[in-house]
């Protein structure tokens, strides 16, 4: 059963995942004793009744209402189990406790987001404590997307214009990673995240250490800021730093340079135009790329973008 | 021994007429030249036009597959572009479904048996059968359209707010889709009247074959679930030319409510797919094994049962979409129902083969691959239907294999089975039954090992509709990869095969398998009014009990005001002793 | 269905594939009734969305269907009970073969079916004046609710397609008066002006409950 446990599901590292694994393997197995037995039958009604002459004559067997109501009880029977038990999970995976830590998380094309109550904000990475559990408050900016975390098993679509909620309970400290399971566009297969479970206490700590929130830290230099938040806004999603070709342009050697736009103009790459580029992303496309970049306006401040564009100046 | 042979208690004389073999007239040689195909009304050539159109479209959709599997058999890109591949998948999904699926058994095969097994000269309206067929075509060139002119990159799902938001020919394809909607609920209007209407004397409801009743259970969900498709993505349209907003949530809408209006559609959608498949299933399993099937109503009343219940299950596909608790719980509880139909015709089928006389010809072999993956493709649609593990298996590579199982494994199956049957009754060829058993089997081996690895890593969690996939499923994906080459090689053989039989196939006799359905009491292929006597039926299509002579009753006189009745036909009928009941 | 009269007449509308006249027009009235039925449902969808939103907006839907002109509605509404009176008048006149009368009353419904759409026209183009169109074109100022667009939007949705009907539905009788006048019915045969005032009848009940629908929300 390990065994198979090992080999089909991913490994279960929430208190509810265990449950679903059992009704798992309980599903799958039923249906495995039914498939088995009737194709037994067919194969043995084929071998044992083969036709030996073009002359055969069958009996005539029209119906038998007996066996009729047998082969729909059962497996009327068997079916309400699936649900009764289903539902009574799913309605675990559906109720959060009501003494859950609480996450706002926002999905956007192609990115996670996720707030704390204390300012503390991050991208790509989802800081939880372990043994607690924990409540995402999820909405979209733009499109549905859907927050999965297959260790956990579980998954919600999130919405625009209306917020979704999901939780979960892990009890031991590790990584597990998130899917976007929502087609959301072009990077939808880029769209992860990590979920990083801490022991209680490393949680405060991390917690307190990213209070506040988008401004810079005191003695940090900007190119190196900047670096941090290409990482948390997840744009590396999209343009790599070492020249690989990714669905935008790539940042190595870029600042500077001179870039065909899809217009047939020429544009210089300079600070003017990586702002544009960040706050108006589709005003001017480099020839050969989808425009399909939305816009940080509101989401990244002045000195944000200054950081940004320092970062971009270093990648030579 | 009288026979009450019409509905008015009239004692009527009846002769036997023996098909002929090797006819001269037949419908293909009947009228010459591509124009009169293009403006014809018989449904036996739009059965065939819309047999070749949806192969076809098989085909395109097909490489397409392929192009995909290619794609993925690296973690990052391997040779195409992310928004390629997104375009490629929708487009796969929307062709196989829109194009392949839901025409191929109703408006192909269904076309040109539903008339024959009734005992009829031609669908109630051949004008709009015609109409239907070219709807369909016109839709086609505007998905093509759509497709070549900025691609449609949404998903076959067409989701709001992405659909309605991205770029591309978005508004095109869904009135090309529309158009194809229009084609089948047409198609299902003729079907239903056809069935009520245009019976044979004595051909009454519990004498009707298995696969009209099949057809009959899907043209009722044609009409009844294909104007919501048309509305709805009529609605699509009209938020992207007016920004009406109903889908929108920044003028007010709700996306969620879009995904409701679809799978309305969508789910009873995968009814229409299905239910035809399981009415040839019915027709070649009792044929090869010579016996009456078990269970007649049974199967009959389950495909009803399938079609009305269908139309309450759409909400399982969306346990996870943020949809009420309470809504989430009714609607799994009616996906298990919708189980328990489905589950009795696989009992009944297998009951009919017990003691049966069974004879393993390629058609059966299908049946029998259709009865592995189906088994396999309904099963995991209970564990799917069970809410706590959807939410784990929701929209992961789970739900493409089981999809996959069903649609490919069942109704492609049984759409093949059902080719192979009555090929030599189309055509009036035999096709080479060592390669077609040989295709079977590739095509069997080929679906699994293409399929089976995708059950693992979705529930290992890897997600459905990824360019990019993480490392970890790589051995999976190059698997799936390696099985969808040798999947496409089973198909390309039996294309190769049938081909080759059209031109030099042997003739195939006028009842091949001996079958007791009317359609096999016609030459092959049949003449072109299918009965040039007026048939009258005395016993069921699967009374294997009783002689074959019985079977090719009918009233000389015509009798149906159709004057122009072949006679040198009916001479060599008349050569037959006269036979009285 | 199943008939063996040897009826050897074959008058010209008779088709060979058919048994006889009484099935062939047996079967067009049944194919015209699950039509109908496609129908429902394809309104069915707008009627549903309706549903959702009055759900969601109760008080949109009663202030901006002050918006909406009653009086004219309610002449929309005599206007279509009369055309669906004379085309059942055009259908007896068939079954009791007076010519005649089958194409006057046909041209009456013709008439009032215009007559419809002529009041629709004016009633759009209004609202169109005070900027109350559909969708992200709406400009108009007079209703304070935020969302008085997606009323506006389902209001043209509804009566458009209902239009779209009605213009189908003139078009048809269009090409029935010309066969009419042909003297191509009577009581032998009248297949196409029956399914017709079917089809006449279900426009006009799609009327009946879009009237109240959008017109008299209290």
């Amino acid at each position: 059963m390990e065994l198979l446990n090992d080999l089909l599901l991913p490994p279960a590292r929430s208190t509810l995942a265990q449950q679903t694994d059992t009704l798992f393997w309980f599903v799958h197995l039923s249906s495995l004793v039914i498939t088995v037995g009737l194709l037994s039958a067919i194969i043995y009604f084929v071998i044992k009744y083969r036709r030996k002459s073009e002359d055969e004559v069958t009996p005539l067997i029209t119906h038998n209402n007996k066996l009729e109501v047998t082969w729909s009880v059962i497996p009327l029977i068997l079916v309400l189990i699936c649900f009764g038990w289903g539902y009574k999970v799913y309605m675990q995976q559906e109720i959060a406790p009501p003494d859950s830590y609480e996450i706002q998380v926002t999905g956007r094309q192609w990115l996670w987001q996720f707030s704390y109550a204390n300012g503390a904000q991050t991208t790509g990475e989802l800081h939880v404590p372990a043994g607690r559990p924990v409540k995402l408050v999820m909405n979209s900016t733009d499109v549905i997307h859907s927050l999965y975390v297959p260790a956990f098993r579980i998954k919600q679509d999130v919405v625009p214009g209306r917020y979704t909620d999901m939780w979960f309970n892990a009890p031991q400290p590790g990584e597990y990673i998130i899917f976007c399971t929502e087609y959301c566009g072009t990077a939808h297969s880029d769209m992860l995240a990590t979920v990083i479970v801490h022991e209680q206490d490393e949680f405060e700590n991390w917690l307190a250490k990213n209070a506040g929130g988008a401004s810079k830290p005191a003695d940090m230099p900007p190119a190196e800021w900047g670096e941090m938040l290409v990482q948390q806004y997840a744009c590396t999603t999209c343009h790599s730093t070492d020249g690989t070709r990714l669905v935008g342009p790539s940042w190595k050697g870029v600042f500077g340079s001179e870039e065909q736009l899809a217009d047939g103009s020429t544009v210089v790459v300079d600070e003017n135009y990586i702002r544009e580029s960040i706050l108006e992303p589709n005003a001017k496309i480099v020839q050969g790329f989808p425009p399909v970049m939305n816009t940080y306006k509101g989401t990244l401040n002045n000195e944000q973008i200054n950081a940004i564009i320092e970062y971009i100046k270093t990648l030579k | 021994m009288a026979t009450e042979a019409s509905s008015n208690l009239k004692k009527v004389q009846v002769r036997r007429f023996k098909p002929k073999e090797e006819p001269e007239h037949n419908y293909l040689n009947a009228e010459k030249g591509i124009w009169s195909w293009l403006t014809t009304v018989d449904h036996k050539r739009i059965g065939v036009m819309y047999l070749a159109s949806v192969v076809f479209f098989f085909f395109v959709g097909g490489v397409m597959a392929l192009l995909l599997r290619t794609e993925l058999w690296t973690p990052a890109k391997t040779f195409i572009e992310a928004n390629t591949y997104n375009q490629l998948f929708t487009l796969h999904g929307a062709i196989m479904v829109f194009l392949f699926l839901v025409p191929s058994i109703p408006a192909a095969l269904g076309n040109f048996l539903l008339p024959i097994q009734l005992g009829a000269k031609d669908v109630a309206f051949p004008k709009l059968n015609l109409l239907s067929y070219y709807l369909y075509l016109i839709g086609a060139t505007i998905v093509v359209y759509a497709m070549l002119s900025g691609g449609v990159d949404t998903g076959w799902t067409f989701y709001t707010p992405y659909s309605t938001s991205t770029d591309g020919a978005i508004t095109a394809m869904v009135f090309g889709i529309f158009v194809i909607g229009f084609s089948s609920i047409l198609t299902g209007v003729n079907f239903i009247t056809t069935i009520h209407k245009m019976r044979a004397p004595g051909l009454s409801w519990s004498k009707l074959s298995l696969f009209s009743w099949s057809l009959y259970a899907t043209s009722i969900i044609q009409i009844l679930a294909t104007p919501v498709l048309a509305i709805t993505l009529s609605l699509i349209a009209m938020e992207r030319i007016l920004g009406i907003g109903i889908f929108d949530p920044a003028l007010g809408g709700d996306p969620v409510l879009f995904q409701h209006f679809f799978w309305f559609y969508s789910h009873p959608a995968v009814y229409i797919m299905i239910v035809p498949g399981f009415g040839v299933v019915s027709e070649v399993i009792t044929t090869f094994s010579r016996k009456h099937i078990f269970g007649y109503w049974a199967i009959a009343l389950s495909s009803l049962a399938i079609a009305f219940i269908g139309f309450l299950v759409w909400g399982h596909h969306m346990f996870v979409s943020g949809q009420a608790t309470l809504a989430s719980m009714v609607f799994s509880f009616l996906t298990f129902l919708v189980g328990i139909p489905t589950g009795i015709k696989m009992f009944n089928w297998a009951a009919t083969l017990y003691k049966g006389s069974i004879k393993l010809q390629s058609p059966l072999l299908f049946i029998f691959g259709f009865f592995f993956l189906f088994l396999i493709g309904g099963f995991t649609g209970i564990v799917l239907g069970t809410i706590a593990l959807d939410v784990h298996l929701h929209d992961t590579y789970y739900v493409v294999a089981h999809f996959h199982f069903v649609m490919v494994g069942g109704m492609v199956m049984a759409f093949m089975a059902g080719v192979h049957y009555w090929w030599p009754k189309m055509f009036g060829r035999m096709y080479n039954e060592m390669l077609a058993k040989i295709a079977c089997l590739t095509i069997f081996i080929g679906f699994n090992v293409t399929f089976l690895p995708q059950f693992v890593m979705g529930a290992q969690g890897m997600p459905r509709r990824y360019y990019n996939y993480i490392e970890q499923f790589q051995i999976f994906h190059q698997v799936s990869t390696i099985g969808s080459y040798i999947l496409g090689l089973g198909f390309l053989l039996v294309f190769i095969y049938l081909v080759k039989s059209l031109i030099n196939g042997e003739k195939a006799p006028a009842n091949p398998w001996g079958s007791r359905g009317l359609e096999w009491q016609v030459s092959s292929p049949p003449p072109q009014h299918n009965f040039n006597h007026t048939p009258v039926i005395v016993h069921g299509p699967y009374d294997y009990h009783q002689p074959m002579d019985e079977f090719q009753l009918g009233l000389a006189e015509s009798g149906n005001g159709h004057g122009h009745a072949d006679h040198q036909d009916i001479k060599i009928d008349r050569d037959e002793p006269n036979r009285e009941l | 269905m199943a008939n063996d009269s040897t009826a050897t007449s074959h008058p010209k509308y008779h088709l060979h594939h058919f048994v006889d006249a009484e099935q062939q027009f047996d079967s067009a009235k049944m194919g015209m009734w699950v039509f109908l039925v496609t129908e429902i449902l394809f309104f069915g969808g707008l009627f549903a969305a309706y549903i959702v939103y009055r759900a969601w907006y109760p008080d949109l839907f009663t202030e901006a269907s002050t918006e909406l002109n009653t009086l004219l509605g309610t002449i929309n509404t005599i206007v279509l009970i009369g055309s669906s009176l004379t085309v059942a008048m055009a259908i007896r006149a068939a079954q009791l073969n007076k010519t005649k009368q089958i194409a006057i009353n046909l041209g009456i419904t013709i008439l009032l079916a215009c007559a419809f759409m002529v009041i629709k026209y004016f009633e759009w183009t209004h609202k169109f004046h005070l900027g109350i169109f559909p969708g992200e074109f709406y400009t108009y100022e007079g209703i304070a609710h935020p969302k008085a667009s997606v009323f506006f939007s389902i209001y043209y949705l509804m009566t458009g397609l209902h239009g779209i009907h009605v213009i189908i539905g003139i078009g048809l009788m269009t090409w029935l008066l010309i066969k009419a006048l042909k003297g191509e019915f009577g009581s032998q045969y009248y297949t196409p002006v029956e399914i017709t005032g079917l089809y006449w009848h279900l426009v006009d009940i799609i009327w009946i409950f879009l009237f109240p629908l959008f017109y008299l929300i209290e």
